[in-house]
């Protein structure tokens, strides 16, 4: 009882945190998800760290190092690259949509292509790409509270608990609520998973040299990647696949909007690969996991971390790690809800509906909380993937949103609006078909070098995504120009009725 | 500040900071290949992990370069904080 109660006052601080950060304001819809562009530095960095140190980190990584070793490496990799990136590509989306007053990611592409139904399409692909990365919010809140109710609670009361709190956290202070409970996890997190990763391997092996040694003596070739399957040509596909898709998450690429100017972008591209060192702590209390708490298999890997603290702490204590680990589920759980809520109302609803004022808008994009939270509640149920293959399942999809966004940046038009929408659905469809039959690149490509068939099936639906939208391209370009050709008296008309 | 004028200030080291931004991608994606071992151990970590975080720390040091040679942020420090400081 006392890990659920000390859970549940921070739940209580929570909310009342994001009371507070309403107090005065106006909620228009602008000020309700993109914080009214105002938010500095710090406020931008703790933001984008919410989404980034998710239960995913705490539970995912900690459980994937317990459960597969060395390939749990590339989620250290991966975010750093990102930041690299980032330097230069957020500088121009945040230019981009300050000038225009976007809201929304997919307001982005609508407007770069000029194209509503673009937009449309670009929405309806974030919400499917986050609905994964919300069932794997979900499904860690459920395994930290029944784990802290010390097996009173079943996962699934845990669940439905965890889901209730989140929808109701997301309804009451939207992105204010957000930017101050990040403040609060990031700290606790901080403190929690550098006290557990330096404390248990000391009090299990003996220190963390100690402990690699002994996990290696005992499973040979566990901490590097294998020759096959997860090898050093799936590390580098996954990680570049996935610093790619970084930004792409809806609510991710939303949030760089509540900068205040470019310069945030720039400095936090020094400090966040810094901050991922974190990540370290947590891989080494996954590891210290194998020689405390043996013999989870498969999905029950994600326990590990929890399992391990409730072996060696006093519930109060347990309390707090569980708090900590529901702060890192509810910041981005919201983050996530808020975005897919306001892309649908916002891009899907407002192309049937143009005339839709903002505050009808406003009202249905608070009225969708609920029902994706739902959708996601569902599919939780229904689980039994690991979180790291729920992450990498969201993030091949959101990254066929990449090669569209990189072509829109340069003044001069390079891809056509048909191309970018046609490109988008066949990396999509690629990705759906082959998650849907389990296909690895070895089974689409029998006899190639292993390398190949290692590397991670999202390169495949990339490669697609690209073609096709080239091939189109050049194809609507040149009808287009054909058009322009054989009627030149009705194009002019045509184009000053615009 | 325009357009023009950025590509202009940018212009004289334009593929020297990018190429900079590629070291961290060239440490990690293609180091992998030749670090994925066990020994030596450095700081109590087996080679392929000490390898990655060596990469996150020197991505870091990356961008801090890039940050102090890249001429727009002399530059654009005022002209943003005009523009889009205080409301």
């Amino acid at each position: 009882m006392t890990a659920l109660m000390v859970i549940a006052a921070f739940l209580v601080l929570a909310v009342f945190l994001g009371l507070r950060a309403r107090r005065g304001r106006q909620m228009t819809l602008e000020q309700w998800s993109v914080g009214g562009r105002g938010f500095g530095s710090v406020f931008v960095f703790v933001l984008l760290a919410g989404d980034i140190y998710t239960t995913f980190t705490f539970l995912g990584a900690s459980g994937w190092a317990y459960g597969q070793g060395g390939p749990a490496f590339y989620i250290l990799a991966y975010a750093s690259l990102a930041y690299v990136l980032s330097y230069w590509l957020l500088p121009a989306i945040w230019r981009y949509a300050k000038e225009h007053r976007l809201i929304t990611q997919a307001d982005f592409y609508a407007r770069k292509f000029d194209s509503p139904t673009l937009g449309a399409l670009v929405a309806l692909v974030g919400v499917v790409a986050m609905v994964p990365y919300l069932v794997l919010q979900l499904t860690g809140m459920g395994i930290i509270v029944s784990s802290a109710s010390y097996g009173h609670l079943s996962p699934h009361t845990a669940l439905v608990i965890g889901t209730l709190a989140l929808t109701g956290y997301v309804t009451v202070s939207g992105i204010h609520g957000s930017a101050w409970t990040s403040v609060v996890k990031d700290a606790m997190i901080l403190g929690v998973v550098v006290f557990l990763g330096v404390y248990l391997p000391v009090h299990y092996a003996g220190g963390i040299g100690a402990m690699f040694h002994r996990i290696d003596a005992a499973k040979p070739g566990f901490l590097t990647l294998p020759h096959s399957g997860q090898s050093p040509a799936w590390f580098a596909s996954t990680v570049l696949l996935s610093a790619l898709g970084f930004y792409l998450w809806p609510h991710t690429f939303s949030a760089s909007y509540s900068a205040k100017n470019t310069r945030v972008f720039r400095r936090n591209a020094i400090v966040l690969p810094l901050y991922q060192l974190i990540l370290l702590f947590v891989f080494f209390a996954g590891f210290a996991a194998i020689l405390a708490v043996p013999g989870l298999k498969g999905s029950d890997a994600d326990l590990s971390l929890l399992r391990i603290t409730v072996k060696t702490f006093n519930p109060w204590f347990v309390g707090l790690v569980g708090a900590a680990g529901l702060l890192t589920a509810l910041v981005p759980g919201s983050l996530l809800l808020m975005a897919s809520a306001t892309s649908l109302a916002d891009s899907v609803f407002r192309l049937a509906r143009p005339q839709a004022s903002d505050e009808t808008v406003a009202r249905l994009a608070k009225a969708l909380v609920p029902v994706v939270a739902a959708v996601a509640l569902l599919f939780a149920f229904n689980g039994g993937s690991t979180l790291v293959n729920l992450l990498l399942m969201g993030y091949a999809l959101v990254t066929q949103l990449f090669p569209a966004l990189l072509f829109s940046l340069p003044t001069r038009r390079l891809i056509t609006k048909q191309g970018a929408g046609a490109g988008i659905v066949a990396g999509v469809a690629t990705v759906a078909a082959v998650t849907l039959t389990n296909s690895t690149v070895g089974k689409l490509l029998p006899g190639l070098p292993q390398s190949v068939k290692d590397l991670n099936v999202g390169v495949i639906a990339l490669a697609v995504n690209l073609v096709v939208l080239f091939a189109v391209s050049v194809l609507t370009r040149a009808v287009t120009a054909r058009r322009a050709a054989a009627g030149p008296t009705t194009v002019p008309a045509a184009d000053s009725g615009r | 500040m325009s357009p023009d004028t950025e590509r202009s200030l940018a212009r004289p080291r334009g593929l020297l900071l990018p190429l900079l931004g590629a070291l961290p991608f060239l440490g990690i994606l293609g180091g992998v290949f030749f670090a994925n071992r066990m020994t030596p151990y450095v700081l109590g970590m087996p080679f392929i992990l000490f390898w990655i975080v060596l990469w996150v720390v020197l991505s870091s040091v990356t961008m801090a370069v890039v940050y102090r040679l890249d001429p727009g942020n002399r530059q654009a420090v005022d002209a943003d904080e005009l523009a889009e400081g205080t409301p």
